[in-house]
């Protein structure tokens, strides 16, 4: 029998940049600390542990910090929900798990906003930081002609990647105009290892060509995408490819700390200075209290870590260097705001909800999420609309309203294991 | 990393170096679509991050695992289109 029920006096959900921090300065403290996460690897969604370590000096630096602080790792452990304060039910593939806390940091990171066009359901279109994971992990790649489009300087980056694995790059449309992107550029002046960075991945991407002011409108292919036509304001065009990358930048994972019943301001976590929620003893650390980065995410994790601990005067001395990074994020979300015109790729008979293939026209005669879950079925699929239920926040301006447990498809047997999820 | 595990798409046999994901193994095995959405569509892997549950498979008999977070193991039985 595997072990079942923990307890640590500080707990992290989440082993990204944020969480890896957190853990990293609540263990400095001197706490027994552990980390839970739902993927096999340390490291998050941006660093995927083990393939990330051979290739990424910082994300080798932060992982092997992790292993060697002494914080606890509760890896394939997947929170489905959270009965009361101080405790978690989690789902392990072994079994079910109970884990108490004392105080508790929620690093749970974000994901990739999926915008609905015509073909979007095509085998063969993925986010671009999603077809990057896997490429990571061993998604074949080399040969395979690739559009990237959408929006984020996640597009330039995932180019790179992608082309080191032997991809073609046939081009990257940016739905950002350029001025407005080139005006941030000039702010980074007060990050300029961003600038090298960028730098870096534009040169070794000179024969790729970049549109800006481009989004995609329609993909086609029987089966499997073979060809995606992208428009801008004057005109539009058919490219012939075997892969489309494609996203519009990232949104908060909030789920479980709304499930928490922490509050929202806009679409993130509310938190004061020392990343502390509205829910007493509970903590958020990275995007998902804004899209900042990785480096934003690493502050505030080390932020929260120290401030759980008790150690406010560690905590209050990264204020400055989190607030630097905090003009960054506003200047990011400033440059890749997105167009209106994204709101008008679906036809009535595209499908917003991929999970129970509820089309667009269905969904826009109503007023609100609820009402419309509740009489067409979109959101409530496998996903529970963390794709479709995003895609209207910014479609129709809807709040996704409340969370219930579990929130993560679960085994019943998970769900036996405590008499009161609510 | 090395080569170094066997196992089983649908029946074919497919070998993958250590660290791996199940849904690198079924795209290797050929197959592009992973389920057949409530329509009957094909549909593949989307996020790569575990959310949109599209890529998801039965491994070793259970149903509804994302294989994208999952990695590859020695003797692994995937079927698609659950």
């Amino acid at each position: 029998m595997t072990e079942r029920l923990f307890q640590f006096e500080i707990v992290i959900v989440g082993a990204g940049p944020a969480g890896i921090a957190a853990a990293c300065a609540a263990a400095e403290c001197g706490k027994r600390v552990a980390v839970v996460d739902d993927t096999p690897w340390l490291g998050g969604q941006i660093w995927r542990g083990q393939q990330a370590r051979a290739s990424n000096p910082q994300a080798r630096r932060w992982i092997e910090k992790l292993r060697a602080s002494g914080a606890a790792l509760l890896d394939q452990t997947s929170v489905i929900a959270s009965p009361h304060h101080g405790l978690l039910l989690a789902e392990h593939p072994d079994g079910p798990r109970e884990i108490r806390w004392d105080k508790l940091i929620l690093a749970t990171g974000a994901r990739e906003l999926f915008l609905p066009f015509q073909g979007w359901t095509l085998p063969g279109i993925f986010g671009p930081g999603g077809l990057q994971a896997l490429v990571k992990n061993g998604w074949p790649i080399a040969g395979k002609r690739v559009v990237i489009a959408g929006t984020g300087p996640l597009l330039l980056a995932v180019a790179d990647g992608l082309k080191k694995h032997g991809a073609k790059i046939v081009s990257i449309a940016e739905q950002a105009p350029m001025a407005r992107v080139a005006a941030f550029a000039l702010k980074l002046l007060a990050h300029p290892e961003k600038i090298f960075q960028g730098i870096g991945l534009k040169a070794r991407l000179l024969d790729v060509p970049y549109r800006f002011g481009a989004w995609p409108v329609k993909a086609e292919g029987g089966g499997q995408i073979r060809s995606i036509t992208l428009s801008d304001e004057r005109k539009s065009w058919t490219q012939e490819c075997d892969a489309l990358a494609c996203g519009f930048h990232l949104v908060p994972n909030t789920e479980l700390p709304l499930a928490v019943g922490c509050e929202l301001v806009g679409d993130f976590v509310r938190v004061n200075p020392l990343q502390a929620t509205t829910v007493p003893g509970v903590y958020c650390a990275g995007e998902p209290t804004g899209i900042g980065g990785v480096e934003c995410a690493l502050v505030e994790g080390g932020i929260a870590g120290y401030a759980a601990s008790g150690s406010n005067a560690k905590a209050e001395a990264m204020f400055a260097r989190r607030d630097s990074w905090h003009r960054f994020r506003a200047g990011l979300a400033e440059a890749f705001a997105l167009r209106d015109e994204l709101k008008t790729l679906a036809t009535d008979e595209t499908l917003l909800c991929r999970c129970e293939d509820v089309p667009f026209g269905r969904v826009k005669q109503f007023t609100g999420w609820r009402e419309a879950k509740l009489l067409t079925r979109c959101g409530m699929g496998p996903c529970q609309g963390r794709i479709c239920g995003t895609a209207t926040s910014f479609l129709f301006g809807w709040g996704a309203g409340s969370v219930r447990p579990p929130v993560l498809p679960a085994r019943v047997k998970s769900l036996l294991t405590t008499t009161n999820l609510n | 990393m090395g080569n170094g595990i066997q196992l089983r798409v649908n029946g074919r046999a497919v070998s993958v170096p250590c660290g791996t994901v199940v849904a690198a193994a079924v795209a290797l095995a050929g197959e592009s679509g992973f389920r057949h959405s409530v329509l009957g569509e094909p549909r593949g892997p989307l996020c790569g991050m575990g959310v949109c549950m599209e890529c998801r498979v039965i491994i070793d008999g259970l149903t509804h695992c994302r294989s994208c977070q999952t990695l590859c193991e020695e003797g692994m039985e995937v079927r698609t289109h659950d």
